[in-house]
C-alpha cells in the first residue's frame, strides 16, 4: 500500500481543525452571551441573569479549556507537516497569526480570570465589562485567523520573489477580497451555533419542569435572536457565495455541481457528480436558475468546471454535497425557528412538547452547518493551499513520510476520540443539574473535591469587600 | 528608499524572552505536574494541583506565541526545524492537551480520576522530555538542503537528544519543586525540599554533561569555549553555574523559601546563555544565521508596531495574576 504523505497530511489537518473548530464555534457565540447576561443583570439586578450567566461560565469554562489546548496543535500544523507553505508565505501570514496571540489570547485569559474569579471582588459592571473584553477577546481571534484563511482564498498586496510570497501592502493582505464576507458570515454562524445550543439546553430546562423561569428566559432569548440572525445568515452567505463567484470561479462551479458554463445556466438540486466523467449523474436540475441566484438576471453568464483545466479543480462531489448539507441545514434552521415564533405567539411555547423536544434535537445543527460550510470553503480551495498560486502538493514538507504522518494521524484520532466525549459529558452533567446558583450547585457530602474554579470562587467570595 | 532601522537585533532579542519565559513559566508547571503523582495522598496532591491551577493556562499561552514569533521572525528556520522534529512535536502537543484537561477532567469526571492523576503526570513529563528532545536535536543540527530539512523524522532521536530529553525532566522538575518550596507549608513543603534536591542532582549531571559533550561533538563550538582568549571570558559562565548548584543545594536545606526556586531560574538562565554562546549568531546551526532566515524588513515592521505595545501589557498582566494569587495555597479554603 503506497501511503502519500500529502492526502494523510491533508486528513490530519482536516481532522485537528474539524474538531478544533467545533469549540470556538461555540465558545465566540458564548462568550457575548454571557458579556449580554452580565449586562441585563448589572441594568436590571434580575436574578435570573445572573443565575444564567454563572450557568454558561461553567459550561464556557470546560469548552475554553478544550479550545486552548486544541488550538495549540493548530499553528505547528504548518510547521510540522507544511513547511513549503510556511517557508513560502510565513513573510505574509504569520504577522497575522501572530496578532491573534498577542490580541485574542491576552484579553481571554485575562479577563476569563475576572470572570471565574472575581465575581465579589469587583462590582457587577466591571463583571460585565470583563464578559465584554472576553467576547471582544474571542472575536479578535475570529479577525486574525479569517483573515489568515481570506488571504490564502482570494491573495492580494503580495508581490513574489524567488517563489516566495512578500508583503506589499498590509492592509490589502488583512483585507484580502473574501475577508468582510467571510468574517461576517463565519461569525454569524458561530453564533447561530450558540444560539441553537441555549435554545436546547432551554427546552429541555422548561421540559422538565425544573428551574422554569431561567428555561423560559433561555429558550425565548434563543429564539428572538435566531428569528434575527438566521435569515440574516441565509442573506450573509448569498453575498459570499457572490463573493465566491467573483474571486474563486473554480470553487463556486464545484459547489453548484456546474461543469459547462455559459449564459443562463441551470441550479443543480441533488446528482451525484462524476469527476472523472465530467457530468453529474442522476441529476435533477432547474433551468436558467443558477444564472438568476448568481448573477441575478436570467442569462448571466458563470463559469463552468470544464472552463478550467482538471488538476486546476478540486473534489467536486465533496464540495458540492458539503454545500447542500450546509443549506439543507440553514432551511431546517429556519423551520423550527419559524413554529417556534408561531407557538410564542399563540402562547403555546411552554406547553408544546414535541417542540420542545424538537428544539433538543436541533441543539447540534449549528455545529453540523459549521463542518458543511468549512469543508466547502475549505475542501473548495483544493488544489491550492495559496488560491491559484501555491499547489496542497507542493506545500507538504518535504522530509515527510507516508508511514510518518499515518502514526501521528492515528495518535490525533486516538487521543481527540477520548478527550471529546469526555469533555461532552462533563458540559452535559452541567446541563443535568441545571442552572442554579454556584454555591447552591456545590456537591452535598459525598467528600469530593472541589475543583480549582469552584475552590477559587469560595475563597474569593470569603474576601472582605 | 528611506534608510530603515535594522529590527533583526530587536526580534532575535523578543523572540529570546519569549522563548526563555515559555520555558521558565510553563517549565515549573510541567516539573509541578512530574511531582504530582508522588506526593504522599490525595489532599496533597491537590494541593499541588491547585498550587499550578490559576495560571498554567497563561504560561502556556506563551508556546503559542514563541511558535508563531518564530515562524513571523524566522520563517525558514521555521519551516526546517519543527518538520525536523516531528514526533517530538507531535509527542508534546499530545501530552500538553492530555495534562491541560486534567485540570477540570479530574474533577468533572471523577470515575475515571486515577485516568486523569496519571495523565496529569505522565503528560507533564512527556512534555518536558519532548522539549529536551527538540533542544538536543536544534543543537545538534539538521540535514538541510536549500530552504528545507530533508533528513528522516526520526533523525532527532539521538543519544544526545534524548539525553537533553531526560536532563530537561529534572530540570523542570527542580523548578517544580522549588514553586512548591514556596507555595507549600510544613511536611509538605519538607517533602518537596527532598524531592529538590535530588532533582537538582540530576538537573547539575545534565548540565555537566552536555556542556561537555556539545564541543566533543561539534568543533566549531570546541573552538568557541576553549580558544583564547573566550577561555578567559567565558570562564564566568561554568563559574557562575557552579555557584548556583551550591546555591540551590543550601538553599532547599535551610529555611528560605524563594532562594531554591531563583536559583533553579537561574540554572536555566545560565544553560540558555550557554547554548546561545555556542550557537550565535545561527538560528539553523550550520545553515542559516539569524540575519539569512530574517523576515522581511516589512513584516517584522508590521509585527513590531503591535508588538511593542501589546507584550508590556501582557507582562503586566502575568506579573499581576502571580500577585493575586501569591502566597501559600490550601485545599480547604483554596488561595488566600
Amino acid at each position: 500500500v503506497h501511503l502519500d504523505p500529502e492526502l494523510l497530511s491533508r486528513i490530519q489537518f482536516a481532522w485537528v481543525i474539524g474538531w478544533h473548530i467545533l469549540l470556538p464555534a461555540f465558545t465566540v457565540g458564548l462568550a457575548s452571551f454571557v458579556a449580554f447576561l452580565e449586562g441585563a443583570y448589572a441594568l436590571t439586578g434580575r436574578h435570573v441573569f445572573l443565575h444564567l450567566s454563572q450557568f454558561w461560565l461553567r459550561i464556557f469554562a470546560i469548552s475554553f479549556g478544550m479550545g486552548v489546548v486544541t488550538g495549540i496543535v493548530m499553528p505547528l500544523q504548518f510547521g510540522t507537516n507544511w513547511s513549503r507553505f510556511s517557508d513560502a508565505a510565513g513573510n505574509v501570514i504569520s504577522p497575522l497569526l501572530a496578532y491573534e496571540g498577542l490580541t485574542a489570547f491576552f484579553l481571554e485569559a485575562t479577563f476569563l480570570g475576572v470572570l471565574l474569579f472575581g465575581r465579589k471582588l469587583v462590582p457587577p459592571a466591571m463583571h460585565f465589562v470583563a464578559a465584554a473584553l472576553v467576547a471582544a477577546g474571542t472575536l479578535s481571534s475570529s479577525f486574525w485567523i479569517l483573515a489568515t484563511n481570506s488571504w490564502m482564498q482570494t491573495p492580494v498586496g503580495y508581490e513574489v520573489i524567488d517563489g516566495r510570497f512578500f508583503p506589499k501592502d498590509w492592509l490589502e493582505i488583512v483585507f484580502s477580497p473574501s475577508f468582510p464576507y467571510r468574517l461576517m458570515h463565519t461569525v454569524s454562524a458561530f453564533y447561530v451555533t450558540t444560539a441553537f445550543v441555549v435554545l436546547g439546553v432551554g427546552a429541555y430546562t422548561v421540559r422538565r419542569g425544573q428551574f422554569m423561569t431561567e428555561g423560559r428566559m433561555m429558550l425565548r432569548l434563543a429564539l428572538w435572536f435566531l428569528a434575527i440572525f438566521v435569515p440574516l445568515q441565509i442573506v450573509l452567505g448569498d453575498l459570499h457565495g457572490l463573493n465566491t463567484l467573483e474571486h474563486q470561479p473554480a470553487k463556486l462551479a464545484a459547489i453548484e455541481g456546474l461543469w459547462v458554463g455559459g449564459r443562463g445556466v441551470p441550479a443543480s438540486i441533488i446528482g451525484w457528480p462524476d469527476q472523472a466523467a465530467e457530468r453529474n449523474l442522476a441529476e435533477i436540475a432547474v433551468p436558467r436558475l443558477g444564472s438568476l441566484y448568481l448573477t441575478h438576471s436570467w442569462d448571466g453568464e458563470v463559469k463552468g468546471l470544464k472552463d478550467f483545466p482538471p488538476d486546476q479543480r478540486a473534489p467536486v462531489a465533496v464540495v458540492y454535497f458539503a454545500f447542500r448539507i450546509m443549506v439543507g441545514i440553514a432551511m431546517l434552521m429556519l423551520a423550527v425557528v419559524v413554529a417556534g415564533l408561531v407557538l410564542m405567539a399563540r402562547g403555546r411555547l411552554d406547553q408544546a412538547r414535541w417542540y420542545l423536544r424538537l428544539c433538543q434535537i436541533a441543539t447540534s445543527l449549528g455545529f453540523a452547518a459549521v463542518i458543511a460550510g468549512w469543508t466547502t470553503t475549505e475542501v473548495g480551495r483544493q488544489p491550492w493551499t495559496v488560491y491559484g498560486l501555491m499547489r496542497t502538493a507542493d506545500s507538504v514538507s518535504p522530509s515527510l513520510t507516508g508511514s510518518d504522518v499515518l502514526v501521528s494521524l492515528l495518535l490525533y484520532v486516538a487521543v481527540y476520540l477520548v478527550i471529546y466525549p469526555v469533555g461532552l459529558s462533563v458540559m452535559l452533567r452541567f446541563v443535568w443539574r441545571g442552572p442554579i446558583a454556584s454555591d447552591e450547585a456545590a456537591p452535598v457530602g459525598g467528600g469530593r473535591s472541589k475543583s480549582p474554579i469552584e475552590a477559587l470562587a469560595a475563597a474569593t467570595s470569603e474576601k472582605p469587600t | 528608499m528611506t534608510p530603515t532601522l535594522d529590527l533583526v537585533p530587536i526580534w532575535t532579542t523578543i523572540l529570546a524572552i519569549g522563548v526563555f519565559l515559555y520555558v521558565a513559566l510553563d517549565g515549573f508547571d510541567l516539573g509541578v505536574g512530574m511531582l504530582y503523582n508522588f506526593a504522599p495522598d490525595r489532599s496533597a496532591r491537590d494541593l499541588v494541583m491547585n498550587s499550578i491551577a490559576p495560571i498554567w493556562d497563561g504560561n502556556e499561552t506563551w508556546l503559542v506565541l514563541g511558535s508563531v514569533g518564530l515562524l513571523a521572525a524566522f520563517p525558514v528556520a521555521f519551516a526546517i526545524i519543527i518538520p525536523a522534529v516531528y514526533f517530538p512535536i507531535l509527542m508534546m502537543l499530545l501530552a500538553l492537551i492530555f495534562r491541560g484537561l486534567a485540570f477540570e477532567f479530574r474533577y468533572r469526571d471523577a470515575e475515571h480520576r486515577t485516568f486523569w492523576d496519571h495523565g496529569f503526570a505522565a503528560g507533564s513529563a512527556l512534555a518536558a522530555f519532548a522539549q529536551g528532545v527538540v533542544l538536543g536535536s536544534f543543537i545538534q543540527g539538521f540535514h538541510v538542503e536549500g530552504r528545507q530539512f530533508l533528513g528522516s523524522s526520526l533523525d532527532c532521536f539521538t543519544p544526545f537528544s534524548i539525553f537533553a530529553g531526560i536532563g530537561l525532566i529534572f530540570g523542570y522538575a527542580l523548578l517544580g519543586a522549588g514553586w512548591l518550596v514556596i507555595k507549600t507549608e510544613g511536611a509538605l513543603q519538607e517533602w518537596a525540599r527532598a524531592l529538590g534536591r535530588r532533582c537538582l542532582i540530576g538537573t547539575a549531571l545534565a548540565i555537566a554533561a552536555v556542556s561537555l559533550w556539545t564541543p566533543l561533538v561539534d568543533s566549531h563550538i570546541a573552538a568557541r569555549w576553549f580558544s583564547f582568549p573566550n577561555i578567559v571570558l567565558l570562564a564566568p559562565v561554568p563559574l557562575i553555574t557552579g555557584g548556583l548548584i551550591w546555591y540551590a543545594w543550601r538553599s532547599l536545606g535551610n529555611g528560605s523559601e524563594y532562594a531554591a526556586f531563583i536559583a533553579g531560574l537561574g540554572l536555566f538562565v545560565m544553560s540558555y546563555l550557554g547554548i546561545a554562546i555556542s550557537l550565535f549568531p545561527m538560528i539553523v546551526p550550520g545553515h542559516f544565521t539569524l540575519r539569512q532566515a530574517a523576515a522581511s524588513q516589512s513584516t517584522q515592521a508590521f509585527l513590531l508596531i503591535g508588538t511593542l505595545f501589546l507584550l508590556p501589557v501582557i507582562l503586566l498582566y502575568t506579573g499581576w495574576s502571580y500577585w493575586v494569587f501569591r502566597g501559600k495555597v490550601r485545599s480547604d479554603i483554596g488561595y488566600h
